[in-house]
C-alpha cells in the first residue's frame, strides 16, 4: 500500500512586520535564517531580537537548503488529502516545522536527507517544504 | 513564601452532560460553579476570587463575573490552555496565602461536542502571532502536533504502538464504572492498535475524546476548610512552566514536566514514590507516557515499558492514573482536560471515587496537566495534594 503524495489548498501566511523578506526570497528559491551578529547562533522562526542573547543585531543568511528529518507525522484524517507535516535539521543546525513532498508518504522515516523545494499558498506566497534527497 | 499547607479544595463538582447543545457556555460555567459551592456548603457570596481561562466567554473574567453576579477582590484570566485550572489552583492558594481573597471560585466549560470541534481542524490562533506564518502553511493540527512526539519517542527509545495502547486501555477499565464517561467500553490492545490511523503513529483510540461540560473547584483558606463538613484536601506543592522551540534548538523529547515536577516535589517535601494516585493530562496516549517519565515515576525512555501490561489500572497496576476514565474514555470539555484532572484526584483523595477504582489509603495525589500541543509550544502545570 502506498499514499502518494498529493497537492492541498495551502493556508497564506498571516505576514507581521518584519516577514516579508523571508517569504520575498522564498519566492525567489531561497531559504533563509537569522542568525546573530553577538553570539552567532543561527535561529528559526525569525526574529527582530535573537533568541538566545536577545542582542538586536540579527540578520538574514541564506540557508543551504539540505538537512534530515527530525521528526514527522502523515496525517490521514481530516483533510481533503493526506499530508506530512515534519521538523527538519537543517545543516545550520536549527529544527524548522515544514511538510514533506513528492514521494511515496509511507516511505517517509526519521533521519532521511532531504533538500529544500517551494509551494504556493492559496493567495500566492510562496512557503519551503521538503523533499526526499536522492 | 511556599503555598504548603496555605490553602485547601473544599468544593469540586464535574458537570454531568457530555453533549449540551441547549446550553449556553455561560450557563454550564455557572451551573458548574453552583455544583461545587453546594459540594463544598457554601454561598454564592461567599466568593471572594474568581479565576477562569480562555474557555470563558470573551476570555476574560468579567464577563462571567457578570453573568454570576460575583463580588470579588481577586481575579485572575491566566490562560494555559488545558493546564490552565492546575495554575488558578496554584494561584488561587499564593494569593490566599498573600492575603488577597479567601474563598476563590475556578471554573470550566464548553462546547466543543456540539460545535463540531476536531483534533484534525487547522484552528485559527488569533491575531499578531510571531510563529503562524512559518508553520500554518504546512497545517499543524492538535493530532499531527502530539504525533511527532510520539513518532520521535518510538524513534529515541524503542516505544511501540501496543504500549501506547495501554494507556487507553487502562483508561476504559476505569471509564466502565463512570455512569457520565462518554466511553464505557473495555477496549483491547488489539482494538486500539487496529483503530483507524489518524496522524501516523497515533489511531483513533490514541485521541481523547470531543465533549461539551465542564468543571468548577473551590479553592478556601484552612481555617474556612476545617468549618466545612467535607474532608480536608490541603494544597501542597505546585509547578508551572511553558515549553517551546527553544529558537530552533527544538527537542521534543521532554516536556514542561520535567520542570514543574520537582519544583512541586520540593514543595511538598515529597517524592515520586509517595504518590498514592495520579491525574495526568490525557490528551493522547503519548501524553501520558511523556508526563509519567518527566515527572519522575519511572526513568526518560522507559514510559513504554512502565503503562504496558495493566499498570495504570486502579487495584491491579502499581501506578493507578484517571480513574475517571480521563479525557480518553470520560470526558475534555472545552478541550481542557485540567480541571478533571483535579476534581479525580479531589475525589481520590476524599474516598469518594467509585468503589471499584478507589485507591486504599489515598493520602498523597498528584494532578498533572499540558495546555498547547507538545509538539511547539505548550504549557505544564504540576499540584500536588494531601488530605489531612
Amino acid at each position: 500500500m502506498a499514499t502518494p503524495y498529493q497537492e492541498r489548498k495551502l493556508r497564506d501566511p498571516a505576514l507581521n512586520p518584519g516577514d516579508q523578506p523571508y517569504f520575498d526570497a522564498a519566492a525567489e528559491g531561497k531559504l533563509m535564517l537569522k542568525k546573530c551578529r553577538d553570539c552567532g547562533e543561527y535561529h528559526h522562526y525569525p526574529r527582530g531580537l535573537c533568541p538566545h542573547c536577545f542582542s538586536d543585531k540579527v540578520e538574514w543568511v541564506q540557508a543551504k537548503g539540505t538537512g534530515e528529518i527530525y521528526t514527522y507525522s502523515v496525517t490521514r484524517r481530516g483533510g481533503p488529502v493526506p499530508y506530512c507535516i515534519a521538523y527538519v535539521t537543517l545543516d545550520e543546525g536549527v529544527k524548522m516545522m515544514t511538510n514533506i513532498v513528492d514521494c511515496d508518504l509511507d516511505t517517509i522515516r526519521i533521519g532521511q536527507k532531504v533538500k529544500v523545494v517551494f509551494r504556493k499558498t492559496e493567495g500566492g506566497a510562496s512557503v519551503p517544504m521538503f523533499a526526499l534527497a536522492s | 513564601m511556599s503555598i504548603k499547607g496555605k490553602a485547601c479544595i473544599v468544593g469540586a463538582y464535574e458537570h454531568p452532560l457530555r453533549k449540551a447543545p441547549d446550553k449556553s457556555v455561560a450557563q454550564i460555567h455557572a451551573e458548574v460553579a453552583k455544583g461545587a459551592l453546594e459540594d463544598a456548603g457554601l454561598k454564592k457570596d461567599d466568593i471572594d476570587g474568581y479565576f477562569c481561562a480562555g474557555d470563558a466567554p470573551g476570555a476574560n473574567v468579567w464577563s462571567m463575573a457578570n453573568y454570576m453576579n460575583l463580588k470579588l477582590r481577586h481575579v485572575d484570566s491566566t490562560d494555559m490552555g488545558g493546564c490552565s485550572y492546575l495554575v488558578h489552583v496554584a494561584h488561587a492558594a499564593q494569593a490566599i496565602a498573600a492575603g488577597k481573597c479567601n474563598i476563590a471560585l475556578v471554573t470550566l466549560a464548553g462546547r466543543p461536542n456540539s460545535e463540531g470541534s476536531s483534533g484534525t481542524q487547522v484552528r485559527d490562533r488569533g491575531v499578531n502571532l510571531p510563529d503562524a506564518p512559518y508553520e500554518m502553511p504546512y497545517s499543524p493540527v492538535t493530532v499531527n502536533l502530539y504525533a511527532m512526539v510520539a513518532m520521535r519517542h518510538m524513534h529515541e527509545y524503542g516505544t511501540t504502538s501496543e504500549q501506547l495502547a495501554w494507556v487507553k486501555v487502562a483508561a476504559s477499565h476505569h471509564a466502565q464504572h463512570n455512569p457520565n464517561a462518554m466511553l464505557r467500553n473495555l477496549v483491547t490492545v488489539e482494538e486500539v492498535v487496529n483503530s483507524p490511523m489518524i496522524s501516523d503513529p497515533l489511531h483513533r483510540l490514541d485521541c481523547c475524546v470531543v465533549s461539551d461540560g465542564g468543571g468548577a473547584v473551590i479553592v478556601a483558606r484552612p481555617e474556612i476548610a476545617k468549618k466545612l463538613k467535607r474532608p480536608l484536601v490541603k494544597i501542597t506543592g505546585a509547578g508551572e512552566t511553558t515549553k517551546g522551540q527553544m529558537g530552533g534548538k527544538v527537542d521534543l523529547s521532554y516536556s514542561g514536566a520535567v520542570w514543574t515536577g520537582p519544583r512541586a516535589f520540593e514543595e511538598a517535601g515529597i517524592k515520586p514514590s509517595d504518590i498514592k494516585y495520579a491525574s495526568i493530562y490525557d490528551s493522547f496516549t503519548i501524553t501520558v507516557v511523556m508526563q509519567i517519565e518527566d515527572l519522575g515515576f519511572c526513568k526518560k525512555g522507559e514510559g513504554g515499558k512502565f503503562v504496558a501490561d495493566g499498570n495504570l489500572i486502579s487495584g491491579s497496576g502499581k501506578f493507578p492514573f484517571n480513574t475517571d476514565g480521563g479525557g480518553l474514555c470520560n470526558n475534555h470539555p472545552a478541550n481542557r482536560g485540567g480541571m478533571t484532572k483535579i476534581i479525580e484526584a479531589v475525589r481520590q483523595l476524599r474516598g469518594e471515587a467509585h468503589p471499584k477504582v478507589q485507591v486504599k489509603n489515598c493520602d498523597l495525589a498528584l494532578a498533572h496537566g499540558t495546555g498547547g500541543a507538545l509538539g511547539h509550544r505548550h504549557g505544564s502545570a504540576t499540584l500536588i495534594m494531601e488530605r489531612e
